[in-house]
């Protein structure tokens, strides 16, 4: 019986590192602080001057995508900027409500949310609502009306792969054949990058020589661009869905002789911005890379502070493609993440 | 002939027909399909060293930090009877490491490179340690006390560098991860024949084996005899360490890059499952590492065949569950048994048959 209960407690503990490793884990991100998880912020003043700001989100732990976010947050919301910033991390949705429904009863003035799953929200929002609580979304959408919500601040992964696909485009290659290794599937940035792409091998336009999913795992990058290069296909496009997995797939075609980048054989592109990506790219090896932006904190303190006049619900963060023929130092200071 | 051919039917090889069987069906298969699959063709890569390419070498190249975990699984698996989950989770620990120290300067050297390894190794030990009290001195079973890294493991390898995936750019890690200018072999591939030759030794001139194999295969009868089977049980994980940092350093120079959250993801399962395929008895006892070294390469090769065949690579687990499943009952006692059994009668009734002919 004790053994019994043994599994079933290490089957929880195990479930919950799986759910854990599902985040939408993209890649890099950058160093500096990030021991501040649980309830941060100047809790003890009650001045009046400050706006008080709740935040919920994923933990920086999830991905370097979350840790540029959390220390952006942290940054725009900060006291000097007129804000007191309270926060709350999980991955957890449970935990992340019971959060929300912590700050709505401490009073805060608004309420930011990046939710771990799209459900489950209508209760809290409608008595954040009721405590005439602003809310604002960012990263990620939630299912409830409209007008349970200020504004989302997300991204357009979709629009990220249409941005991609057309500076391929833009390139007139003679012919298209391309090999995509895709992120874990069903994630929101692999459902986005995958699409464009998809659209072009249907009309013909692009040959797709193989298509794959490497679950955002580097190591099987190479190894699916090693099986090509070993069936001795014609490819001279390689669409990977992240950074790393463009970095593993660059390894696969140096061990095989087979140059890239400006001037290569094969043009690679990669997502996500990290500084080291991006630092490939100006040295050529690399040609495209496309961003994600984390940053969404100083749209949202915009609106809140009335710089910014929103039109519409949903407020899609800008975001660039990286060409290494373009690609400036001053490009990655700003947008790179990470080191 | 009849009775060799008997001989290898009921496991002349003794315990390594199952993976020999399995790695030549496997061979065969891929002939088959493609005859220029095994093709190992010569070339310049992008450093301007020759080198050799092909599936052939894809395969063995790959499979390097599953052959090295393999090696020291095995011990484990003989003296403890059971497995170490946590391996994926603790080479993260030790890549983190190993990329902590490298990143500690800009320079990197020989000499930083060394000290790197080592401190990996040593962190790798202190984790096999934890392991091994946890298995040998609380008697806990195996699989419940890794699964406690196996948990946490990865999250340690954040602390170590934070959530970023930072890289590392230097010529040596280069050619730990790929190739050493001059030399068309795998770098890999070379440290998993090092790290075999030191097994080699190790059984060679200590009584590691026979100690482990006697506890294995009754811990109480061995500690009456004087072997002391609590050291022996925890030696086995810190040998395992060795393995995991050795492996991890490997995972981590083949891109000059760590991301804890995937580096050597589920490894674990092919590990254990190398060590099954290997013949070795998941339940402690008799062992061969050879077995479990081909039982490596097995995986890979399933693997890369499938790839090969341009099936997804999400169903390409599900393939190998398949052929993993066939080879580990095919391999169990018990269908053993009955095969021999049903060969030796079938045999008999033969040459019985034989012989009231000539009669």
């Amino acid at each position: 019986m004790k053994r019994f209960k043994a599994l079933a407690m290490a089957g929880v503990l195990a479930l919950s590192l799986v759910l854990t490793a599902c985040g939408s884990n993209t890649g890099s991100g950058s160093t500096g602080n990030s021991g501040s998880s649980g309830n941060a912020g100047t809790a003890a003043s009650s001045s009046g001057e400050l706006i008080k700001v709740g935040v919920v989100n994923n933990p920086p732990s999830e991905s370097g995508y979350r840790e540029a976010n959390v220390n952006d947050m942290e940054a725009v919301f900060s006291e000097a900027n007129g804000y007191e910033l309270k926060t709350f991390y999980s991955l957890k949705n449970d935990e992340q409500l019971q959060a929300a429904q912590g700050f709505i009863t401490e009073g805060v003035d608004y309420l930011l949310i990046s939710a771990a799953e799209t459900t489950g929200w209508d209760e809290v929002l409608t008595k954040a609502q009721e405590a005439g609580i602003k809310v604002f979304l960012f990263d990620r959408m939630i299912d409830v009306d409209e007008s349970l919500y200020e504004a989302a601040v997300v991204s357009d992964m979709a629009k990220e792969g249409d941005t991609a696909v057309q500076w391929l485009l833009d390139q007139k290659l003679d012919v298209y054949n391309v090999v995509h290794i895709q992120g874990a599937m069903g994630s929101d940035a692999q459902i986005g990058r995958t699409g464009a792409l998809d659209a072009q091998f249907q009309s013909g336009a692009m040959n797709l020589v193989v298509q794959q999913t490497a679950t955002w795992d580097e190591a099987e990058a190479k190894k699916i661009v090693e099986s090509v290069i070993n069936s001795n296909e014609d490819f001279n496009v390689i669409y990977a869905e992240n950074d790393g997995m463009a970095k593993g797939a660059v390894a696969a075609l140096d061990e095989a002789g087979i140059t890239h980048g400006v001037n290569g054989k094969v043009i690679v592109m990669g997502f996500d911005c990290n500084s080291w990506a991006l630092r490939e790219l100006l040295a050529g090896n690399w040609n495209y890379d496309g961003q994600c932006s984390p940053f969404q904190a100083q749209i949202i303190s915009d609106i809140i502070q009335g710089k910014r006049t929103i039109d519409s619900k949903i407020i899609i963060n800008e975001e660039k493609g990286f060409d290494a023929a373009t690609i400036t130092q001053a490009d990655i200071d700003t947008y790179g993440l990470g080191e | 002939m009849a009775n060799s051919k008997k001989k290898f039917l009921s496991g002349g090889l003794g315990q390594l027909t199952i993976p020999v069987v399995a790695i030549v069906l496997l061979v065969i298969f891929n002939l088959i399909r493609d005859p220029s699959f095994f093709g190992v063709g010569i070339l310049h890569n992008n450093d301007g060293n020759i080198v050799l390419s092909g599936n052939l070498i894809t395969i063995i190249n790959g499979a390097s930090e599953l052959a090295i975990l393999a090696m020291g699984m095995t011990l484990v698996t003989a003296a403890c009877g059971g497995q170490d989950i946590s391996v994926g989770a603790a080479a993260a620990i030790a890549g983190s490491v190993f990329v902590k120290i490298l990143k500690s300067s800009p320079q990197i050297g020989g000499g930083k490179v060394l000290l790197a390894f080592i401190c990996a190794c040593i962190v790798a030990m202190i984790f096999g340690s934890f392991n091994g009290t946890l298995v040998a001195i609380f008697k806990i079973q195996p699989m419940i006390a890794t699964l406690i890294l196996y948990t946490c493991g990865r999250s340690i390898a954040y602390w170590i560098n934070g959530g970023a995936t930072p890289t590392v750019n230097s010529p040596i890690i280069t050619a730990i991860g790929s190739f050493i200018p001059g030399i068309p072999v795998p770098t890999p591939v070379l440290i998993v024949i090092a790290m075999a030759i030191v097994f080699k030794l190790l059984f060679k001139f200590t009584s590691l084996e026979l100690f482990t194999q006697s506890v294995g295969i009754n811990g109480s009868a061995a500690r009456l005899n004087g072997i002391n089977s609590t050291f022996i049980k925890l030696l086995t994980f810190i040998i395992l360490g060795v393995c995991v940092a050795v492996a991890g350093s490997i995972g981590v120079s083949r891109l000059g890059l760590i991301n804890h959250e995937t580096l050597l993801l589920d490894v674990e399962m092919d590990t254990i499952l190398a060590v099954a395929i290997g013949g070795n008895n998941l339940g402690g006892g008799k062992f061969k590492i050879g077995g479990s070294i081909i039982g490596a390469y097995v995986i890979q090769t399933l693997t890369i065949t499938l790839y090969a065949m341009k099936v997804s690579s999400t169903d390409v687990k599900a393939y190998k569950a398949i052929v993993i499943i066939l080879l580990v009952v095919i391999g169990s006692p018990v269908v053993k048994q009955k095969f021999g059994k049903f060969m030796s009668k079938f045999l008999e009734n033969r040459s019985g048959k034989v012989m009231k002919g000539a009669a």
